[in-house]
């Protein structure tokens, strides 16, 4: 690409202090990036750092409130995905973007990607005897994915952005694009390079830009032990020992309530095990996409296991519908709350509706026993009653406690709760936590999983943690501290977790 | 490729069947032959054009319930204004009826995008719509169709220098119809508004991240549709040589097609021929059950079970596919 | 935590006002319709009238409430009025070989198993209810054709009593009115108290939340349309006594205007929302509007038109209104 003096100065990607909020909710206060010509950046960030909603603005996915984006010193606004691409920046996503039901050559045509370049960097890139004539669709993922990385390179974008590139694919491809991506930077081209694995990052890498809270907090250059520099900067600098809640974990004796072994599910819940025990509270740590999903939709009845074994009470379980795990006591509390609640009925019906579900309760609803049981729930809960009338008119701390409040309704045995404090304001969160708390008092058993690290010694006894959808560590709150798991978290604790790093990936 | 032959294996299978089915009716009536494909696929046209102009809409991720009530449109449309304005005046009818039907299918088109609601729910609604004009434009069947052209889809295909006896066998409603879908469907297949209508009701956001602008490629598959259904409702009045205001059984039987035909209703998938063959197909069965001289009503009660079956077969496949 | 800080457009609040008292509204445009027809026709506005009106209102309320109860799940029943005819066309021809009383039993037979056929379809086969119910319509008409065949020779008659029911009045009300009370009350009673209504409403609400929930939706679904075609049948039963001559497409033009009947009354199309009392109102509207069309001389395809642009604006102001605030 021909360029001007001036421009070759530039870096080739230079964005300051953009913000953007949703609602009340702030996910952007100051992030900042900068690439020049001949560099690939890690950009970094723990889950709800604001990462995915920085990378959807520099892909024209959404639209920034506030900051510059300048790309070859030019101001760009970035109002869509054609925008970004016209301009320079192309993204490769986490989701193959072919369309399945096209042939390789008609995507190509869709996209008006010249085909000889797009071939070269297929074959470059380790796939010899793909088919032009071949559905999308009949390919398998890695493929796909390696497929949209040439759609770009065939492009000769200025900036390549790719996000979480080599999720999916097997080792030998893995360092085929490892080799294609620091090949781009070392021919003059800037990369982003968004990932999850130090390994990666420590390979080709030069820089590492690191956001928390919606902001960007640091800019190192990539040495040895880096690591350990990044995640004290994405945990922020109060790494005091945690504060555990009183009591302290209980010793867990006897039979446990649920039991796992080896559970597997589709491409990315490899192998999970572990124990729940009464009256425990046993927190899950995971990056996104490390098998969390997955393990909860399977526990949920939502999703069928390829193998493995789950138990409760000692019998063992198999679920073909959510029905099946409510009866042996499993209730979900999804992540998203918009799967899990009638946005338009009231919150009577919402916190109601587990009860009807059975043939034998389709008769008259006995109104003032319903009334009794929906007002504890409110009450136990603190539901905020204002508007009563459609759930989707309350905040979104009050609906998450609808949903709770569905299943604290009823007798709970084992809560699976997702992230249940995903977006909401820290009253609430603090309540959840006592609610938690409450329900292991009295017997109950919880499986928690959080994107927040912080609230694993308030709310847990013990922690998985997930890596790879593999078990990589198995905590006591008293170690966990959040150091402890965000290496564990990234594979770098374990020896399993550090042999899953080395390979980089599953074939 | 395996893959590139079973991609075609169900259409393959489609056209053995087909041939099957034939070869049992010649059984059933030895006496079956040019005559009696001719009047098949004469009897068959509405319905293949039907089909086709869902086809597409259901390709894009849509559906069309008006395709019926547009074609009355069409219908009363050509047979009123052809008895009217005399033979002279012929071609400029057809071009008329067929910008109608582009227009009808856009309006569709262009409703769908603009209210934001399902296309089923809008499509049921201009289902009456075009029903009550082509009811405003006839109240009763009537009107007329020029002679010559509804020779145009009667009796054999004569190809010069081959003996009648060989061309027989090829109808000229068979010609038209073949003529008239790779008009439009060929180079559309291949132009990027064909893609682009793949890949909408393949996968909307990948499609948007390839820079499909989806609501225009939505109004344009509905207008391809319209004008596909202009063209069944002139083959019904070259058909009858009236004007029929009153929609025939033309949707439920398209659905069953294009499910048939190896459309996916979930859209992005399939193609023309397949659903073509399924109209020919289902055609014959109708004709067998009659050669059979089951009772006609109990005829359409067995169509009737196919389609419904059909359609629960596939919405089974589609469920099996979405848990795998 | 802030529940409705802000202040709402005036679309918004129409739209709010509309959503929490859709009955009032409705019966506020009834009222209007109705003075509008006695000013048109002075006169016209009196008991005997207003008793015609709720007599040709009640078939249509019937056969609204199939369609009430599958929008309720985001459903619609197009079979319904296939259902009703051939519910009637059994029981006349039935009534003289077997009796009033058993004809009116093997009449819901056929209704009922058409509407299990549905059920099936929609709940088991995950086929889109208006294709399913489009499908299971037209395979009933073959049916209904191919008993007509068989019971030619022995005629028809329709039952007394149903000729009662329909037509009959007692001190200037309807007689209708003595099943269809007692069955809007039912439907009313069940929709908003009964297990089985609210999942209706969950199932339209978000079919995934109502699962996650344990609600095995195949068995809503399959007593939903049974119970959609057993209605139907019912309304056939009534109608049939009104019109007094059975024929092979008698209640196919209430078709048409039950699905608008439930769309005015606020139903929504894409479910969850809604409820029978302002299907009650809609059909008494679309009742006076037929007869206002009539006196304004409005051809046929003009009031097919005016159904459709009505259901289509409908679900559009609906839609656009509820999504405010």
């Amino acid at each position: 690409m021909p360029m001007t003096q001036a421009e070759a100065g530039l870096p080739a990607l230079d964005a300051q202090g953009v913000s953007k909020r949703f609602g009340a909710v702030v996910a952007l206060r100051d992030a900042a990036l900068t690439v020049r010509r001949g560099e690939v950046v890690a950009l970094m960030g723990a889950n709800g750092a604001g990462k995915s909603t920085f990378v959807k603005i520099l892909t024209g996915a959404l639209r920034r409130d506030g900051g510059d984006v300048r790309i070859r010193g030019q101001d760009t606004h970035l109002a869509s995905p054609a925008g970004a691409r016209a301009a320079g920046l192309i993204p490769v996503y986490q989701e193959p973007s072919l369309i399945r039901d096209l042939d390789v050559a008609d995507n190509l045509r869709l996209g008006r990607t010249p085909a000889d370049p797009f071939l070269h960097w297929v074959r470059e890139l380790g796939i010899p005897d793909l088919r032009l004539d071949d559905r999308a669709g009949d390919l398998p993922l890695a493929t796909l994915r390696v497929l949209d990385l040439a759609r770009a390179l065939a492009a000769e974008p200025d900036v390549l952005m790719l996000d979480e590139m080599t999720a999916a694919l097997p080792t030998d491809l893995v360092e085929r694009v490892l080799r294609v991506v620091r090949g781009q930077a070392d021919g003059g081209r800037a990369v982003i390079y968004i990932s999850h694995r130090f390994a990666e990052i420590a390979q080709i890498c030069d820089r590492a830009t690191v956001l928390r809270d919606g902001a960007t907090v640091g800019d190192l250059p990539i040495e040895p032990g880096v690591e350990d520099r990044v995640v004290e900067l994405m945990l922020g600098a109060a790494l005091t020992p945690a504060a555990a809640r009183d009591g302290g974990p209980r010793a867990m004796t006897g039979e446990p309530r649920l039991h796992v072994r080896g559970l597997s599910s589709g491409a990315r819940l490899a192998d999970v095990s572990f124990d729940l025990h009464r009256g425990e509270v046993l927190g899950v740590v995971a990056l996104e996409g490390q098998g969390q999903d997955e393990l909860f939709e399977v526990l949920a009845g939502q999703r069928r296991a390829s193998g493995g074994t789950i138990e409760i009470e000692g019998r063992p379980q198999r679920f073909r519908h959510p029905a099946d795990a409510i009866a042996a006591g499993l209730s979900f509390v999804p992540g998203d709350r918009a799967d899990a609640l009638l946005m338009v009925r009231s919150v009577r019906e919402n916190i109601a509706l587990p009860i009807l579900a059975p043939l034998r309760r389709w008769g008259a609803i006995p109104m003032r026993t319903e009334g009794a049981r929906v007002a504890s729930a409110i009450e136990r809960l603190q539901i905020d009653t204002r508007a009563q009338g459609e759930v989707r008119r309350l905040s979104g701390g009050n609906q998450q406690k609808v949903t709770i409040g569905r299943w604290v309704a009823g007798e709970v045995r084992t809560l699976l709760l997702f992230d249940p404090t995903r977006g909401i304001d820290v009253r609430t969160k603090r309540q959840i936590y006592g609610l938690v708390r409450d329900l292991a008092d009295q017997g109950a058993s919880i499986l928690y999983y959080t994107s927040e690290l912080p609230e694993i010694p308030q709310a847990c006894d013990r922690v998985v943690v997930i890596f790879n959808g593999r078990v990589v560590e198995i905590l006591d709150v008293a170690e966990a501290t959040e150091e402890r798991l965000m290496r564990a978290a990234y594979g770098l604790t374990s020896p399993e977790g550090r042999r899953a790093v080395a390979g980089a990936g599953r074939a | 490729m395996t893959r590139t032959l079973r991609r075609s294996g169900w259409v393959l299978g489609l056209a053995a069947l087909l041939a099957a089915l034939l070869l049992l009716t010649k059984l059933i009536q030895p006496g079956f032959g040019a005559s009696g494909i001719e009047s098949l696929v004469r009897a068959a046209l509405p319905f293949a054009f039907a089909t086709a102009a869902l086809a597409v809409v259901v390709i894009a991720g849509g559906i069309d319930l008006s395709v019926a009530s547009m074609m009355a449109v069409a219908s009363v449309t050509a047979a009123v204004l052809m008895e009217s304005a005399g033979e002279a005046a012929t071609v400029p009818v057809v071009l008329l009826v067929l910008l109608v039907g582009i227009a009808m299918g856009a309006i569709n088109g262009a409703l769908v995008v603009w209210t934001r609601l399902p296309d089923i729910v809008v499509t049921l609604a201009m289902l009456f719509v075009w029903e009550g004009v082509a009811l405003l434009i006839l109240q009763a069947p009537g009107g007329a169709a020029t002679p010559w052209l509804r020779q145009l889809i009667v009796g054999p295909f004569p190809i010069p220098g081959l003996p009648e006896g060989a061309t027989a066998f090829l109808p000229k409603s068979l010609v038209v119809l073949v003529f008239c879908l790779a008009l439009v469907w060929l180079p559309l297949r291949r132009s990027r508004l064909g893609l682009s209508i793949y890949a909408i009701g393949s996968d909307p956001t990948a499609a948007f991240r390839s820079g499909v602008a989806i609501g225009p490629t939505r109004i344009a598959a509905y207008g391809i549709a319209g004008l596909l259904a202009a063209l069944g409702g002139l083959s019904l009045t070259l058909s009858t040589g009236i004007g029929e205001p009153i929609p025939g059984p033309y949707l439920l039987a398209a659905v069953a097609a294009v499910v048939l035909g190896g459309v996916a209703l979930t859209g992005g998938r399939g193609g023309l021929l397949g659903p073509i063959l399924a109209v020919l197909i289902l055609r014959v069965v109708r004709l067998i059950l009659t050669l059979l001289s089951v009772d006609p009503n109990v005829t359409t009660i067995i169509e009737g079970t196919i389609m419904a079956v059909v359609v629960m077969l596939g919405g089974l496949l589609a469920m099996r596919e979405r848990r795998a | 935590m802030s529940v409705e800080t802000a202040r709402p457009s005036v679309l918004g609040r129409a739209g709010r006002f509309l959503r929490d008292h859709p009955t009032v509204t409705l019966i506020l445009l009834l009222l209007a319709l109705v003075a509008l027809l006695q000013v048109l026709r002075p006169g016209i506005v009196n008991e005997r009238w207003i008793g015609n009106t709720v007599k040709f209102a009640i078939p249509l309320a019937m056969l609204a409430a199939c369609q009430t109860l599958t929008m309720l799940t985001g459903g619609i029943d197009l079979s319904a009025g296939t259902v009703a005819t051939i519910s009637a066309f059994v029981v006349a021809t039935q009534a003289p070989l077997v009796g009033t009383g058993p004809a009116l039993l093997i009449a819901l037979f056929p209704a009922i198993i058409l509407g299990l056929l549905n059920g099936f379809g929609v709940g088991i086969c995950r086929v889109h209810p208006l294709i399913m119910t489009l499908g299971t319509g037209l395979i009933g008409i073959g049916c209904l054709q191919v008993y007509q065949r068989s019971v030619i020779a022995t005629g028809s008659v329709v039952p007394p009593i149903l000729e009662w029911l329909g037509t009959g009045r007692t001190g200037g009300l309807p007689n209708a009115l003595v099943l269809f009370l007692p069955f809007a009350a039912l439907i009313l009673w069940a929709q908003g108290r009964s297990g089985f209504g609210r999942l209706l409403y969950a199932l339209g609400a978000n079919e995934d939340a109502a699962r996650l929930s344990g609600v095995r939706a195949w068995q809503v679904y399959l007593a939903l349309y049974a119970l959609s075609g057993l209605i139907a049948g019912l309304a056939g039963l009534v109608y049939v006594g009104l019109i007094k001559a059975p024929s092979l497409s008698l209640a196919e033009p209430l078709l048409l205007p039950s699905v608008a009947a439930a769309v005015i009354g606020g139903t929504s199309i894409f479910g969850g929302r809604g409820g029978y009392a302002g299907t009650i109102v809609g059909a008494l509207i679309l009742t006076v509007l037929g007869t206002l069309l009539t006196l304004l001389q409005m051809p046929e395809g003009a009031r097919r038109i005016l159904f459709g642009l009505i259901i289509l604006f409908v679900t559009t102001a609906y839609l656009r209104l509820t999504d405010q605030g």
